[in-house]
Order: structure tokens, then sequence, then C-alpha cells
């Protein structure tokens, strides 16, 4: 009789292959460290000349013999611009959410959640490029300029001159990148809301409107705020759109007094003078520096809204991808 | 007793406190939608106008030509950029696909304790990474060391932003197939690895192709990390030494330049990169996506 051979593996493969896998998890690990290192490594020679200048500093003059490098305009910049769309990003996206997941009609829920996600998943060149030579002139006509003759002279917040490409534009168009982000999260926590919080609340006779403050904003709160911090995290990174749109200042004019006056942020700051720095130059140091820095506050947010995100999450699956 | 005009009084109040809430209710509904409309219009803007000033300039010579001189009456194409951004494509997928789906596998197979949640939080912090950095990173890893601008550093730094997702997206689907088949898998004698790549990677074939789609989808539109890593150029493919172009890169150099004809020829590969990105979306949504509840896969726009 023919003997019948098994074709289940064998032990010792199945050790290689665990370690394998072990590997290959342990490279996204790998990578964040290293990242940490070669950034650090790369701008040692700006924080060995300026110390902690560099942070509050705000001289950028990148001639040689008068090099002085200070990032604290751009750490400005990178909190007004992410601060404004937040303002501007986070009402409208908790809306949307809520319309998703409490209000629209079954046949529309699906059509406009796919549009939402369809803006999450335009480039953010392609943003930049619409902001630049279109929506930028709206944003001028309709909105800086009107604003600029009435208040301008008496607040300071929208004094200058309006130009389209500024501090506010830059701002409204991350705002609009955002909002798919933090919608779609949102819509995923409130979806994960236990249906008897609901019908409890109908149950007393509550309106659409007070289930929703009574029985879903209490229960997804900390999610939502989540979602929110997740959002600033992508604001702060942003980086193509902003480079178009902000007007690019350096020194100490891109400390951002007014709205419609032009600004910098850490990354637009790092995308448009790279091509000018020299390699091994103090410049390019300065850069890295920026990056180090930016690195720094993306991966704060980004832990403290994953947290938030996760734990509310937890038992829902799908949890939260990129 | 309640007499007949204090039961009036109650109704009243009832009234005015219904009609006062349900007001309310119609007020949020409004504002609601409104903030819908208000995210839908950008987007109907931006198809709007890239499709206005896109499509004039779309032509074979467009699409296969390299570009020519700068403010010359001869525009070109933008042919070495749709070539470098399918080349980017091919040669990240070749490293962020198999270490992606590997790390998913680690994850949702060997991940079930403390190391696999940490890989599992870092690998979400990854994913929301600002690619400006991870585009420094491959500068000073690769381009540093190697001396010189190459699609190497370019397929680097992309390989990094599309893993998290295809690492994520494989657990995830790894994780919808029931249990009994693996069970059924340890019954006949079958080792872990064979279930895993012969029943396990079989089953959640739909989900681990929707995954490497989103990724790909992702980097196919990624400008901030090339700018330090394949640096972009003028020319076709001429080896792994050289800078190249890509798409993205190409229509960030095209919106900088002060000339109506660059600007034209911007919004035409804005056009060709959207096709490429909305027909992934939509395929993936398509073909895979409907069998799902819900869509638990999300693309999201690079830096």
């Amino acid at each position: 009789m023919e003997t019948v051979k098994l074709k289940g593996g064998s032990p010792i493969f199945d050790k290689i292959f665990k370690i394998g896998v072990t590997i290959a998890g342990t490279y996204v690990l790998a990578i964040i460290v290293l990242i940490v290192i070669q950034l650090t490594t790369n701008s040692y020679q700006i924080w060995a000349q300026e110390g902690v200048s560099f942070l509050t500093g705000s001289d950028w003059n990148a001639v040689e013999g008068s090099e002085s490098y200070g990032a604290a305009p751009y750490i400005a910049g990178t909190f007004v611009t992410a601060g404004i769309a937040m303002l501007i990003g986070v009402p409208i996206s908790i809306g949307i959410a809520m319309f998703l997941s409490e209000l629209a009609p079954k046949f529309l829920r699906s059509v406009l959640s796919f549009v939402v996600e369809l803006l999450a998943a335009v480039p953010s060149i392609i943003y930049g490029l619409w902001g630049m030579f279109v929506f930028r002139d709206y944003i001028r006509d309709w909105i800086e300029t009107p604003l600029n003759s009435a208040l301008g002279n008496n607040v300071i917040l929208f004094s200058g001159t309006p130009f389209g490409l500024d501090i506010f534009t830059a701002s409204v168009v991350l705002a609009i990148m955002i909002i798919p982000t933090i919608a779609s999260i949102s819509r995923e926590i409130m979806i994960a809301v236990p249906s008897s919080q609901r019908e409890a609340a109908f149950m007393l006779g509550a309106t659409k409107w007070e289930v929703f403050k009574m029985a879903v904003i209490p229960y997804s709160k900390s999610g939502l705020i989540g979602a929110s911090i997740l959002g600033l995290g992508r604001a702060v990174g942003e980086t193509m759109a902003i480079t178009l749109l902000i007007g690019n200042a350096t020194g100490q004019s891109a400390f951002p007094s007014s709205l419609f006056a032009p600004g910098q942020t850490l990354s637009s700051i790092i995308a448009n003078e790279f091509p000018e720095a020299a390699n091994g130059s103090l410049h390019m140091a300065a850069l890295i520096g920026c990056g180090l820095i930016l690195f720094v506050i993306a991966i704060t947010i980004n832990i403290v809204a994953q947290f938030l995100v996760s734990k509310v999450l937890k038992t829902h699956q799908g949890a939260v991808l990129a | 007793m309640i007499t007949i005009e204090q039961r009036a009084e109650f109704r009243k109040h009832f009234r005015n406190n219904i009609s006062r809430r349900v007001a309310t209710d119609k007020i949020v509904k409004g504002i609601v939608f409104g903030c819908v409309l208000l995210a839908i219009i950008p987007l109907g803007s931006i198809l709007f106008e890239i499709i206005r000033n896109g499509v004039p300039v779309l032509s074979i010579d467009f699409l296969t030509q390299p570009p020519g001189a700068v403010g010359s009456n001869q525009p070109g194409g933008i042919g070495p950029a749709i070539q470098g951004t399918l080349m980017l494509i091919g040669l990240s997928s070749l490293i962020g696909v198999p270490v992606g789906v590997l790390g998913g596998i680690f994850l949702s197979e060997y991940g079930n304790n403390k190391y696999g949640q940490t890989i599992r939080f870092f690998n979400d912090v990854l994913a929301e990474f600002p690619t400006i950095v991870i585009g420094l990173f491959a500068f000073a890893v690769i381009v540093l060391s190697l001396g010189y601008f190459s699609i190497l550093a370019g397929m680097f730094a992309l390989s990094i932003i599309m893993l998290p997702i295809i690492t994520r997206t494989t657990e995830e689907s790894l994780k919808l197939v029931p249990v009994s088949y693996r069970e059924a898998g340890y019954a006949l004698g079958i080792k872990r690895s064979v279930i895993i790549f012969r029943i396990l990677l079989t089953s959640a074939k739909s989900g681990l192709i929707t995954g490497i789609m989103l990724s790909v989808a992702r980097i196919a539109g990624e400008t901030a990390p090339l700018i330090f890593t394949i640096l972009g150029n003028e020319d076709f493919f001429s080896g792994f030494d050289q800078p190249v172009d890509a798409l993205p890169l190409r229509i960030y150099r095209l919106a900088n330049l002060p000339y109506d004809s660059a600007t034209a020829q911007g919004w035409g590969g804005a056009l060709v990169l959207i096709l490429i990105i909305l027909s992934l979306n939509i395929g993936i949504r398509y073909l895979f996506l409907r069998k799902r509840r819900g869509g638990s896969f999300r693309i999201t726009t690079g830096g």
C-alpha cells in the first residue's frame, strides 16, 4: 500500500516564518527609531551653533558669513494655520458626521460617505493648484477685501493688503483638506454608539437634535476629540498646498501678525528652501532641524490622538486607518 | 383636583415647549445639511476646474513628450512624469507590499500580546506621519549616503508611506477570516505557516488587494517626499543614479512657473493624476468594498 505523504509543512519552516513576520512587524518600529536618529544627527550642527535660540529666534539668514537661523516664526505659523483650520474644520466635520450617522436617509448615506472619502483622496498638490488659481481669487474678492476695508484700520487681524496668498487662504484650504479626515472618523465613532442609547432618549420624546446632544455626544466625546486631534496632526504636517498658498515670508516678517499677511510654516520652509541649501551646510542642518521640530510636534499630537480614538473604537472593528 | 383652567394652562405650556424644541431641531438639521453642502462645493469646484482647464491640454504629445524649454513656444508634455510615477509605484510596491503583508500577518496571527499592541500603535502613528519628514529621512539615509538623487530614494520614501496602510488592511482582512478555518487546518495537522499561506491569505485576498490599491492611490499623489529624493528633471528614466520626474512633482514645478502655458499644463497634469487616483478609488469601491458593511478602509491625502 502506498504511503500518504502529508503536506503539512515542516516545523523548522514554521519557526523561520514566525521570525520573518516578526521582523516585518518590527520594521515599522525600526523606521521610527531611525527617523529620530537620522534627523537628530543631521541637524546636530544647527543645535550646536544656535542652541535654544533656534527655537526662539526669528532671524533667518542663509548668506554665508552672517548665517543665523531661528525657527520661531515658522513654529508659530504652523500652529496658527493649523489652529484656524481646526476652528473652521472641526464644527463642519462634526456636522457632516452627524448628518451621515443620524439624519441622512440610507441611499444618501453611502453616496455622501463616498464623496467625503473622495475628498480625502484628492492629493495635496491638487488642492494647492486649485487654491492658487481658483480659490484665491474668490477668497480675496469676497472675504478678504470686504473684511479689510471694513475693519482693517481697527483690527490688526484684518490689516495688511489682501493679496490672496496669505495665512488666511492657506488656513481655509487646510480646513477643507482636514474636513474629510475628521468627518469620516467622527462618523465611525458616532456609528459605534450603541443604538440602545439613542432609543432610550427617543423613548423620552426627544427630538433628533436632543438625542444627539443627550445620547450620542456624551458617549462619543473622547473619540470626537481624538478625531479632531488626528485632523490637527494632519494639518500640522501638510506641505504642498500650504507651500503654494501661504506666500512664503521668511525671518521676522513671517511672524503671523495679520491674517492677510504672508507667512510660513515648518513644512513649507523646508519644501521652499531645500533646493537652495547645499549638502552639509548650516542651512541644510537648519532645514532638517525644522523637520525634527515638526516630527516632535506631529508625533506628540498623533500619539495623543491614536490613544483617544483607539480607546473608543477598541471594540469596534476597523479601528482607525490612515 | 386640577381644574379645567389649569389643564388648559398645562396644555399651552406643553405646546409652547414642543414647538420650540421642534424648531430648534429643524434649525440644527438645516445647519448640519449646510455643513455637508459646504464640504461638497470644494470637491465640485476642484473637479470642474480640473476638467475645464485640463481637457483642452490633453493630446498624445502631451502624454508622451518630455517638457519643452521653459517659457518657449514648445510646451512639450509630461511623458517623463507619467513614466516616473508609474515606475515609482511599481518599485515602492516591491518593498511596501511584501513587508506590509508580512507585518499584517504578524499583527493578526502573532500580535495578540504587548509587543503586537506596541507595533500596532506605532503603525497607526506612522500612517499619520507628515510625509515631508519621511522625505527628509529618505534624503538623509539614501541620498546623502549614495551621493546622488535617484528613484531609489523616492521608492524608499514612498514604501514607508504605503507600508502602514497595507499592514493595517492586511491585519483587518485576516481577522475577518473565521476562526473555524484555522481550526480546520490545525485539525488536519497543518503547520501554522502553511495555514496562513494556503488558507488565510487566499480567503482574505480581496481585502489584501484593496489595501494595496489604497496605498497605491495614496502614494500616487505624494509630492513632498519626492522633492528630497527624486528631485525631478526633464528627461525620461536614464538610470538608477539619476534624478527622475513624477506627476505630482511636475505639477508643483509647473504651478510655480509664471507662464500661462505652464499653468495650463499643470491643470493637464492634475487631470491625469486625479484620473489615476479616482479610478483606483472607484475601482476599489466597486470591486471589493461593496461586499462589506460600510467602508472601514479609508484613503487620505498626502503631504
